[in-house]
């Protein structure tokens, strides 16, 4: 039995086997409505988090397989002091498969260690979100029709963003990629990325603070959200922020052929007029993250592919 | 000047910081065993100036030696059979320990679950970093 914890959890020939299931299934859904009739999936988020659950329930309602749960740990026995193992337990009776958000890091982990059912991370603290990656590289893939020889641009909180690190630390497996590291000082990615990813695996990059300047370059583009409370002063809020947020200017300074992704909820840090473009992919991404989680639920329920 | 006397079998572990020997005690799991243990503090060393010294007696062969790679690698580990050393034991650090230091991260499951036991693993040797099993965290002592 498998489980998603953290997405190095699978090889990159793993990978690529999940995201050519992922993208047969974009092609043929109708092929694979049935492939999980009589399957339960339970939907554990102790945090709220809509788009995710709604993301995964999605998934499995196309799969033909039906689901369960809750979406706060308000309407659920944590409320009474119930331990993360207690509760796998007694969810274990009652589903084939489930996705835990849970606010604390290590929680999917310990849930792992007393299930009998398979369990996917959906998202830990600021530790890992490794559904997320799985839809970054199958939307990435599908926009460029590769996840190797890419200069790949992050822009916003490097430092708190688990997506980003995540993300990172996915691409570095394959061959040609080079990162544009764009932050504000105070939200430069971690240390530990930088020597225990970056320089570990020989991976080109640099660390820049203007967008307009990155643009050119990038075949990629991953925004996320400056937040003010971030930052140590207002001073250094007011002077930077602006430059954060992708607006129909600096997508005149980009490639033909680059896109723009985001994890999702944007806030201010993408201007709406941006949405227009063909290459603005966040939306698309949404909805390749149900495909993605799609072929991770028949992954590890070893569901056959049907002919 | 205290006088010990040697074992006959069983394990000397010598050149403990002075000072650290009980919490070496509890971290072998000692306190649970019914072997005799003598516990010599702040014995006048050459080297050290003051070490500790703990002398256990009986077979040992359960007895988990790694965790004190990670508490001291300084600490001589001298295994005697039949009253003489047939074995000094180097010390590696240990690829797991377990409950013998904490994980800080408030946001780690191991804050609000307090029977998980606290797991860590040995990240980089040559750094001697060790990281949190559940969140990951580096371990800051």
């Amino acid at each position: 039995m498998r489980h998603l914890l953290n997405p190095l959890d699978f090889s990159v020939e793993e990978i690529t086997r999940l995201l050519d299931l992922a993208g047969d299934i974009e092609h043929n859904l109708p092929k694979y409505a049935h492939v999980c009739d009589g399957k339960k999936l339970a939907t554990l988020f102790y945090e709220p988090s809509t788009r995710t659950r709604l993301s995964f329930e999605a998934a499995m309602l196309n799969l033909g397989g039906s689901v369960l749960g809750f979406a706060s740990a308000d309407s659920s026995s944590a409320a009474k002091g119930e331990s993360v193992a207690d509760t796998i337990r007694i969810i274990s009776c009652y589903a084939d498969i489930c996705a835990m958000r849970h606010p604390k890091e290590g929680a999917p982990l310990v849930a792992s260690q007393f299930s009998s059912i398979p369990v996917i991370n959906a998202g830990d603290g600021g530790h890992q979100h490794p559904t997320q990656t799985l839809t970054d590289l199958l939307t990435i893939r599908n926009l460029k029709g590769r996840l190797d020889n890419l200069t790949v641009g992050l822009c916003g909180d490097l430092k708190f963003g688990r997506t980003v690190h995540s993300l990172i630390e996915a691409l570095v497996r394959y061959t040609g990629i080079r990162f544009v590291l764009i932050s504000p000082q105070e939200l430069k990615v971690p240390g530990y990325i930088r020597t225990d990813v970056l320089d570990k695996n020989h991976v080109e990059y640099k660390e820049v603070d203007n967008l307009d300047e990155a643009m050119p370059e990038l075949d990629i583009l991953y925004m996320t959200r400056v937040q003010k409370e971030r930052f140590f002063n207002e001073e250094d809020y007011i002077r930077l922020k602006d430059s954060y947020i992708l607006d129909r200017q600096k997508m005149k300074l980009a490639k033909e052929d680059m896109y723009v992704l985001h994890p999702l909820p944007r806030v201010n840090e993408i201007s709406v007029e941006v949405d227009k473009d063909p290459r603005a992919a966040y939306f698309r991404q949404a909805q390749y993250g149900v495909y993605a989680r799609m072929a991770l639920i028949m992954t590890l329920l070893e569901v056959e592919k049907p002919c | 000047m205290l006088n010990i006397s040697g074992i006959k079998d069983g394990i000397v572990l010598d050149h403990i910081a002075a000072g650290k020997s009980l919490d070496i005690y509890y971290h072998l799991g000692l306190d649970k065993l019914d072997c005799e243990v003598a516990i010599i503090k702040n014995a006048k060393s050459s080297k050290m100036g003051r070490k500790d010294i703990i002398k256990i007696a009986g077979n040992l062969d359960n007895l988990d030696l790694d965790v004190l790679g990670y508490i001291d690698h300084n600490i001589t580990v001298n295994i005697i059979a039949d009253g003489v050393i047939a074995e000094k034991k180097s010390l590696k650090l240990p690829k797991k320990i377990v409950n013998v230091i904490h994980c800080k991260n408030p946001r780690c499951i191991t804050s609000i679950e307090q029977e998980l036991p606290h797991v860590f693993k040995l990240a980089d040797e040559a750094t001697k970093t060790y990281r949190c099993l559940y969140c990951e965290e580096k371990y800051g002592k």
